[in-house]
């Protein structure tokens, strides 16, 4: 009897299993897209795969689901590379697109140029979260470094968010100290001396300062602020804007290996194309990423202060070449920690 | 006087030492978990587990459970039949290697799953061609799942198979029992603590399981989110009463295996005088 | 079978046992584990070498193991102790503390990490104790040790409990009557016998707070060369698509602990052996 059992229970075993198996990792019936993205931009993408469905619905009369899946940015562009079947990725850095062409050939290596703005619908920047009242008085770049103050920034070897922090942090070295490189990296490994915890993403460096109350700054992309401001209005956080800062621009693209394989190019397309348009860029600006189109620009010039901004290709000859020189192993900030 | 305990006053003082270890060690955290899963009051708690995705995740997570424990039971309970009762070469040598997985960091676990199943991995090109779904889908979980909690039940019966000696058995098949009923007969019963504890611990792991399966989730949405990993989203989302809320639904699963093993325990007892 | 490679038994089922492991070894655990080599070998010794003994990874696999030791040591005796409360004596919500002795494993590792953090971090419930003591809680290398040590518990009562409940006792009866005072008894009949299965709770938790990452990461603090757990240096090797680097790391981290492993299994099955000779 006791063999009999264990037969049932093996065969209930496979046939789970075997049934795991056959299982469509995606959802059949109706056309569904999967956006693979990073982690900040989860409200932005709820709100407008809804704005987009409806609009799908009422051009075809089709019903569409979009799936949605958030993570590391880099982590994402791997899971891309590997096998995650994205239609379209919507990541931290056109540098993890890159990396997905080059790695994958699932897209071509000149994705960017295929859609406008370089591809990055809508853009970012750095800027400064204080404590209520601002008691250090912290304006601007020059303040990190004062012995004393205590900054909370990610790990930038883990987190995509960090590398725009570093990068806007030695730009504004640079053009302090009319671009000698040496100073800027006195000044950048000046600040990181005055980072306590180096998280390993941005929303963890969220959760250290907001949470565990360390630390007296938190450098975060300008979307993440206000939603930090927003959701803990009761403790008075402020937005300090530095005066210079970096263009962070997230980049969009189509996977043509996948949609080609789903029969969903069209579909993709469309929804890339949708962030471009009024609509879509109203649902960025509502969601605190800047908009490129003048009309929204204009709409919500209030909202977004004014920074100067300095670009990766401008100041760092390109995304390849920043992550070389400062990211990589034994770059330029892991010799700043390895300097006792 | 009783010979199997101790003076009040050291007896006293270990149930002190215990409690108090345990108190700092797993009450404190595991109050902190229910005062944040509540600290939005009851009906935030209900909506973030009616949620949709919640109620995915929590299917993939129970399914997951299904098939990667009873799998590692069985072969918990041959390793241990080999290992425990018998005495050859190299045992030492399999001992080590059945502990393995568990020293192997979970990151890794799911990156060996993306090296070999994955689009740029050894199988890749072919089960892309033939549209079978191992990583970023179902089988991929389990099978991380089945790596992380390989060694728990062949680990949690080795020992106490051991301490039972071989007697009992060769007394049986003296006797004239077959193998099979020997061993169903006079080894189950005896280890049934074992295997017990041994599924109560794998179900535990395999349910709570976070690195190796996010590495080979793909994280979508209401597809692939094991329970952990839903958690990890909601707390991503500064939702952080949701993210107690299915956190503390994995703390009541496996007080539930708890509740259903001193149900067991029970039945077995009346079993035997009755 | 080779003569002398197992010890004749009257006990069936050695080949079908045997078999099945090996089996189900291979194809879950060793041929995955594989990859992982041939994975590393594109690097090649040299460079392979470069990257397990770089001062960053050296600095990461100490405090990775000195952590993961220090842990295993506090559960050892306190794992013991929660465990022979459990069975030996009853007490108000017993029950309540043996269902949740499990806690730590079912709570996912981040969740564990992100409580552990808040509870030891200088504005939590027990940091700020620590902080009046001088006592950095989270964000230190303590703050690891408290954090695998929550994760490893469950292994060491989890282990122990069953060989304990199975405890036959006549022995310490036996022992009772032959004049042995209370002390003597658990030193002398009941420890010995607990010892292999202490060992491997011990190892097992050992074992799992090596490679411990989801509850290390929020409070480690993540300071290179100071407190940067080694499978945290894997995942930046992984950021930078660098696979081959963050599989040498791993082969490091898997060799390490394999031959710690298999001394403990070695030395378990010595006094275990012993101990069926008395």
């Amino acid at each position: 009897m006791n063999v009999k059992w264990l037969g049932v229970l093996v065969a209930a075993v496979l046939v789970v299993g075997g049934a795991s198996f056959a299982a469509p990792a995606r959802a059949e019936g109706g056309l569904a897209l999967l956006n693979v993205s990073y982690d900040p931009t989860r409200e932005l993408y709820q709100a407008f795969n809804k704005s987009f469905t409806d609009f799908w619905q009422k051009k075809t009369g089709a019903a569409v689901t979009v799936q949605q899946s958030h993570g590391g940015s880099g982590k994402q562009a791997r899971s891309v590379i590997d096998g995650l079947e994205a239609d379209v990725v919507t990541l931290a850095l056109a540098y993890d697109i890159d990396a997905i062409a080059k790695n994958s050939g699932l897209l071509p290596v000149d994705w960017q140029t295929r859609l406008p703005d370089n591809s990055a619908p809508y853009t970012s920047t750095i800027v400064f979260v204080v404590r209520k009242g601002n008691p250090l008085q912290i304006k601007d770049w020059n303040d990190l470094v004062k012995p004393g103050v205590s900054v909370i920034t990610p790990n930038p070897k883990t987190s995509g968010g960090a590398r725009w922090n570093y990068l806007a942090a030695w730009g504004y070295a640079l053009k302090n100290f009319n671009n000698d490189e040496a100073k800027a990296r006195e000044f950048v490994a000046a600040l990181y001396k005055n980072v306590p915890v180096l998280d390993s993403g941005a929303r963890g460096s969220t959760t250290t300062f907001v949470e565990r109350k360390i630390g007296d700054v938190l450098l975060a992309w300008e979307n993440e602020a206000y939603l930090v401001v927003n959701q803990f209005s009761a403790d008075g956080y402020e937005i300090v804007a530095p005066s210079l800062s970096i263009l962070a621009e997230p980049a969009v693209a189509l996977v043509d290996g996948n949609v080609d394989r789903h029969g969903t190019r069209s579909l993709a397309q469309a929804y890339l194309e949708y962030l471009y348009t009024p609509e879509g860029q109203e649902i960025a600006a509502q969601n605190h990423y800047r908009p490129r189109l003048a009309e929204v620009v204009q709409k919500y010039a209030g909202q977004f202060k004014q920074i100067e901004l300095i670009t990766i290709d401008a100041v760092f000859g390109g995304w390849q070449k920043a992550q070389q020189t400062h990211f990589a192993d034994n770059g330029v900030f892991d010799q700043i920690y390895q300097k006792k | 006087m009783n010979t199997r305990t101790e003076p009040v006053v050291i007896r006293r003082l270990f149930i002190g030492i215990a409690l108090g270890f345990f108190g700092l060690f797993i009450v404190l955290p595991l109050i902190c978990v229910f005062y944040h899963a509540f600290s939005k009051g009851w009906v935030v708690y209900l909506q973030a587990l009616a949620h949709p995705d919640a109620l995915a995740a929590m299917r993939l997570t129970v399914i997951t459970a299904l098939v990667a424990v009873p799998l590692n039971l069985v072969f918990g309970v041959a390793a241990s039949w080999a290992i425990a009762k018998f005495d050859f070469k190299g045992r030492d040598l399999l001992l080590s290697l059945i502990d393995l997985p568990l020293s192997v960091s979970p990151v890794i676990a799911g990156l060996i799953f993306v090296l070999i199943f994955g689009a740029q991995g050894a199988l890749g090109p072919w089960l892309r061609a033939h549209n079978i779904h191992v990583i970023f889908a179902l089988p991929g979980i389990i099978l991380a799942t089945i790596f992380v909690t390989f060694p728990m039940v062949a680990r949690e019966l080795i020992p106490v198979m051991r301490s039972q000696g071989n007697e009992e058995e060769e007394a049986a098949l003296t006797l004239g029992a077959s193998g099979w009923k020997t061993f169903w007969m006079v080894s189950v019963p005896n280890i049934r603590w074992g295997i017990l504890y041994g599924i109560i611990l794998c179900n535990a792991r395999a349910m709570g399981e976070f690195g190796a399966v996010s590495v080979v989730s793909g994280h979508i949405r209401g597809l692939t989110n094991t329970l952990p990993l839903h958690v990890e989203i909601l707390y991503n989302e500064y939702q952080s009463a949701a993210a107690f809320a299915a956190a503390s639904i994995l703390v009541l699963l496996a007080i539930v295996t708890l509740v259903a093993k001193t149900v067991i325990e029970a039945v077995i007892r009346r079993g035997h005088t009755a | 079978m080779k003569p002398g490679f197992v010890k004749k038994s009257i006990l069936p089922g050695f080949s079908l046992s045997l078999g099945f492991t090996i089996f189900y070894l291979s194809l879950i655990v060793l041929i995955p584990l594989a990859m992982l080599f041939i994975k590393s070998s594109s690097l090649g010794m040299a460079q392979f070498w470069s990257v397990i003994t770089a001062d960053r990874t050296l600095a990461a696999y100490r405090l990775s193991f000195g952590t993961a030791f220090a842990s295993a040591c506090v559960n050892a005796v306190f794992g013991s102790i929660v465990a022979w409360v459990l069975v030996r004596y009853s007490f108000p919500g017993k029950r309540i503390v043996d269902a949740l002795v499990d806690f730590p494993l079912a709570l996912p590792t981040a969740v564990a990490g992100i409580t552990l953090t808040e509870l030891y971090a200088p504005t939590g419930w027990i940091g700020q104790f620590l902080n009046v003591l001088g006592i950095k809680g989270a964000f230190s290398p303590f703050g690891i040790t408290v954090a695998l040590t929550f994760i490893g518990l469950p292994f060491v009562v989890r282990t122990v409990q069953p060989v304990l409940e199975d405890l036959d006792p006549q022995i310490e009866e036996a022992a009772a009557s032959l004049g042995a005072d209370r002390w003597q008894t658990v030193r002398l009949v009941i420890l010995p016998v607990i010892f292999p299965a202490l060992l491997t709770g011990v190892t097992l938790a050992f074992a799992r707070a090596i490679g411990e990452y989801g509850s290390v990461i929020f409070i480690a603090g993540n300071m290179p060369l100071k407190t940067e757990i080694a499978p945290l240096l894997i995942m930046t090797k992984l950021e930078q698509y660098d696979y081959a680097g963050a599989t040498a790391i791993a082969i490091g981290m898997l060799l390490i602990s394999f031959v710690l492993l298999a001394a403990a299994n070695y030395f378990q099955w010595l006094t275990s052996k012993n101990l069926g000779k008395v």
